[in-house]
């Protein structure tokens, strides 16, 4: 299925359903225990990442910490 | 008030903006951004905010300057290493422009001083380098209804979001709870490239300037992301989040607290 992420196409080998925590597997997500991840515009709560389900045509973003390194 | 021969002429690449103009300009000097940080992001900010003319600049932190700082802390020089940030920083800002009131508070935020501190401002920037102080100014401005820029650089990435408590999506509706400590490496161990904190900085000014002169489109609702090594800016659209645990529907977070776990994730002063 095909899948926007981060703002690019991607082709993920799924017939048209993934459970979010399953995508962030596939696709090697770096900082799995810390990012968010908003689907379709929804950010989505962290315990529910087995529950959400990401269907072809979805958009996915995965937001990382940053926390500076300024002072 | 009324802008002063000197004023007129110091200022008036910004008075011939129509958005901005003597009316504008007046909205400036009379204007009160307090800056948290006097680092790689507060540098720009405060240089940008001074020379921009506005009037009341709070500038918060506890450290002295260390030559590690001068890679990309361009508000201090290699005179000040061993000075205060907050004091080498003042006299630059002053140094551009001696009408400024600079406010200067050499200590680090917590708990129970950043709500005082806050609350003496039209506007508060977080150019901190840790998740303690991020997440309590976060909270610190929700509480109070402080709009505020946030500020996170890494190598060579940033990103920034401006938040209109009540209008717009939080820190914490993006990211509800701090990483664990040591969880996210931090610059001191990480490295960031020295141009990166100019870049965002900068932006993060904007917004303050732009939000005292009631012009034009904050960074609201909108996380922009810069990739340096790439030279690509992105927009992600963020929502207010319902389950937010400070502005959410059913808040869990109604008073200051420090985020323990969070406050050493950074190395301080490097």
């Amino acid at each position: 299925m095909n899948l926007t992420v981060n703002g690019k196409p991607a082709s993920i080998a799924a017939d048209d359903a993934i459970s979010v925590s399953n995508l962030l597997e596939t696709l090697q997500v770096a900082q799995r225990e810390y990012v968010t991840v908003e689907l379709n515009g929804d950010i989505l709560d962290r315990d529910g990442f087995d529950a959400a389900t990401v269907r072809d045509g979805d958009t996915v973003e995965f937001l990382y910490f940053m926390g500076g390194g300024s002072l | 008030m009324k802008l002063t021969e000197e004023q007129i002429t110091r200022y008036s690449r910004h008075i011939l903006l129509k958005e901005v103009g003597g009316k504008g300009q007046k909205k400036l000097l009379n204007g009160r951004v307090l800056v948290i940080g006097a680092g790689g992001l507060g540098s720009p900010i405060a240089l940008y905010l001074a020379a921009a003319g506005v009037g009341t600049i709070g500038i918060a932190d506890p450290d002295q300057v260390d030559i590690s700082n001068l890679q990309r802390q361009v508000i201090h020089f290699t005179a000040d290493v061993g000075k205060a940030k907050v004091l080498s920083a003042k006299e630059k800002m002053l140094a551009i422009n001696p009408e400024l009131n600079v406010v200067t508070y050499q200590s680090w935020v917590t708990a129970e001083n950043i709500a005082a501190m806050v609350a003496d401002y039209d506007f508060v920037i977080d150019g901190t380098d840790n998740f303690a102080a991020k997440f309590l100014i976060n909270d610190a401005c929700v509480l109070a209804g402080k709009p505020y820029s946030h500020g996170g650089i890494l190598q060579f990435d940033g990103q920034t979001l401006t938040v209109v408590p009540g209008q717009s999506a939080c820190y914490r509706c993006i990211f509800p709870e701090p990483p664990p400590k040591d969880a996210i490496p931090s610059c001191s161990q990480a490295g960031v490239i020295g141009v990166l904190p100019g870049v965002l900085g900068t932006l993060q000014a904007t917004e303050a300037i732009k939000y005292l002169l009631g012009a034009g489109d904050l960074l609201t609702g909108r996380l922009l992301t810069y990739s340096a090594l790439r030279m690509r800016f992105r927009e992600i659209a963020v929502k207010k989040n319902a389950n937010c645990p400070i502005c959410g529907e059913h808040p869990s977070i109604t008073y200051l607290k420090d985020e323990l776990d969070a406050v050493t994730v950074c190395d301080l002063g490097h």
